[in-house]
């Protein structure tokens, strides 16, 4: 694959931007990360990026590639089409610091406003409980998750329509359904998420399941299964009389 | 939680930096949803050519009032008003359209084709307001599982009738169309037994499933089903029709209905 591609950057500031295009030399096995970073090195001595790991486990280097929501050191050059520049740009969802980094700190203020954990009181004298690994099991999936915010990035309902004091979005919706659905909590986190949460707004779209690069299923796990609870409770008089199914 | 100031707003109309076929998938729905739609709805106002020898086709059955044999309560009953079209299939039809309409699954699938919203994943939308499923209409979606619970015995009157379809008047024997509708039964059950609310109610209410050792086998199988809900939807969907198609040919006169034994 030795060669040269162009990469197509948005380069700006909170006040604005534009794209600004660099060729550069890329070799087998090279991620668009190792590009953005070469382009760095050579080019662009002030270009931002965050990064940490580089092992798609740190979720720091978001961005959106080629128009899509991912991770710029899990996306490896021959994966994409170098004919043509590739476009970087930061996440739309979020305000832009400078060039390819946002500030994502909405995502933690709005976990905030998430009941926490409050598991029943202990099995044993010792202050320990008693878990069955086939009811952790569902939970443990959401426990994968890198918090990169590509889903929120993805999510219209923020990406659009900026609803963000409103609904928190994918990722903080498998965070409510990680603690909902845990073996040992007791805490009712469902009229939150109808009233305050606005899980409604979400329209099961699927883009966030799509993009996630920790392969969480987002929608169909988590977000899905929350609005059954949410039915549950506020539109299901039958299966509270009855207890059918 | 005050938003943050987003500087970076969306586009217009489709505007994306995606360089996929992004309107390909989008467009497959709609097209395929609206085939459907019309000839469904078109064959169910027919009246006629629903039966052959012992099949029935899906869109009419249960058959409650109607001029077959198949009919349960005789024909037409004399209250019906006059004025309306009749026929047997739109007692029954509202079942399976309404569970398919607010089925979790098409709910996502037609809302990008027939609404744009969003037209696809990271692609601009023509409408900058936005209510989703909070509001009257959509909040309407909620009750799903009501019409999971009438799809149930739709259901097993299909799976009767597919049973049925290997009573010819010379005694046992197996049709093309017998197949064709044991084939109907199965993609059905796969779809409506994988349904997220079905799914849901089993035992993905109970965080403590382990305790109930048979809802949990049920959860895991609806589970298994439930990961290919999409395939089941539209394998189910085109065979639905598709049967409809050969009974009526039959019946017409333009197809002939093979006996294998
Ligand atoms: S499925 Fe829901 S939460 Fe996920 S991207 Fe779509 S609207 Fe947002
Ligand atoms: S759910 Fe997936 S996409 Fe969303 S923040 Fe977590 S790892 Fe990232
Ligand atoms: S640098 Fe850590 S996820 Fe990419
Ligand atoms: S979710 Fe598709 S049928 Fe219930």
């Amino acid at each position: 694959m030795a060669g040269q591609a162009t990469f197509r950057i948005w380069r700006g500031d909170p006040a604005g931007g534009k794209f600004q295009d660099y060729v550069t030399p890329v070799d087998e096995g090279m991620v668009v990360l190792d590009a953005v970073h070469r382009i760095q090195a050579q080019q662009a001595f002030d270009l931002a990026v965050r990064w940490n790991c580089k092992a798609g486990k740190c979720g720091s280097c978001s961005a959106e590639i080629n128009g899509m929501p991912k991770l710029m050191c899990m996306t490896r050059l021959n994966n994409l089409n170098l004919d043509m520049p590739v476009i970087l740009e930061p996440m739309h969802t979020f305000p832009v610091i400078r060039d390819l980094v946002t500030d994502v700190s909405w995502n933690f203020r709005a976990k905030k406003t998430i009941k926490e954990f409050r598991p029943r009181s202990p099995d044993l004298p010792d202050g320990t409980w008693h878990m069955q690994q086939a009811d952790v099991e569902r939970v443990q999936e959401f426990r994968k998750c890198i918090e990169c915010f590509l889903c929120q990035d993805v999510c219209h309902v923020l990406r659009e329509h900026h609803k963000h004091d409103e609904f928190i979005g994918p990722r903080l919706l498998v965070h409510v359904a990680a603690l909902e659905m845990h073996p040992l909590d007791v805490e009712d986190r469902v009229s939150d998420l109808r009233q305050k949460h606005n899980i409604g707004y979400c329209n099961i779209t699927t883009c966030c399941r799509k993009v996630c690069p920790e392969s969480i299923t987002i929608t169909e796990n988590a977000i899905i299964p929350l609005k059954e609870r949410v039915v549950d409770q506020f539109f299901d008089p039958l299966k509270q009389l009855f207890h059918i199914i | 939680m005050a938003g943050p100031q987003v500087v970076w707003k969306g586009g217009s109309f489709g505007q994306t930096s995606r360089r996929d076929a992004w309107w390909f998938s989008p467009s497959a729905v709609l097209i395929g949803l609206s085939i459907f739609v019309v000839y469904s709805t078109w064959a169910a106002l027919q009246n006629s050519h629903y039966t052959f020898g012992p099949y029935i086709s899906p869109f009419y059955s249960p058959e409650l009032f109607g001029d077959s044999p198949h009919a349960l309560f005789g024909p037409k009953p004399g209250w019906y008003p006059s004025f309306l079209p009749f026929s047997p299939a739109l007692f029954i039809l509202w079942i399976p359209g309404l569970f398919r309409l607010t089925c979790y699954y098409y709910r996502g699938a037609y809302y990008k084709s027939f609404w744009a919203d969003p037209p696809a994943c990271a692609v601009s939308e023509p409408r900058k307001s936005y209510l989703g499923e909070r509001r009257f209409p959509l909040i309407l979606q909620n009750f799903h599982r009501y019409f999971l619970r009438l799809s149930y015995p739709v259901w097993g009157f299909l799976a009767y009738d597919a049973v049925m379809s290997f009573r010819f008047p010379d005694g046992f024997g197996i049709g093309i169309g017998s197949l064709i509708l044991v084939v109907n039964v199965v993609l059905l059950g796969g779809y409506v037994f994988g349904c997220h609310a079905f799914r849901h109610l089993v035992g993905g209410t109970l965080d403590r499933i382990s305790e109930h050792p048979v809802r949990h086998k049920l959860y895991d199988c609806v589970s298994c089903l439930n990961a290919a809900h999409r395939r089941w939807a539209w394998a189910s969907l085109f065979w639905v029709g598709f049967s409809d198609v050969y009974i009526r040919l039959c019946s017409m006169g333009v197809w002939h209905d093979w006996r294998i034994f």
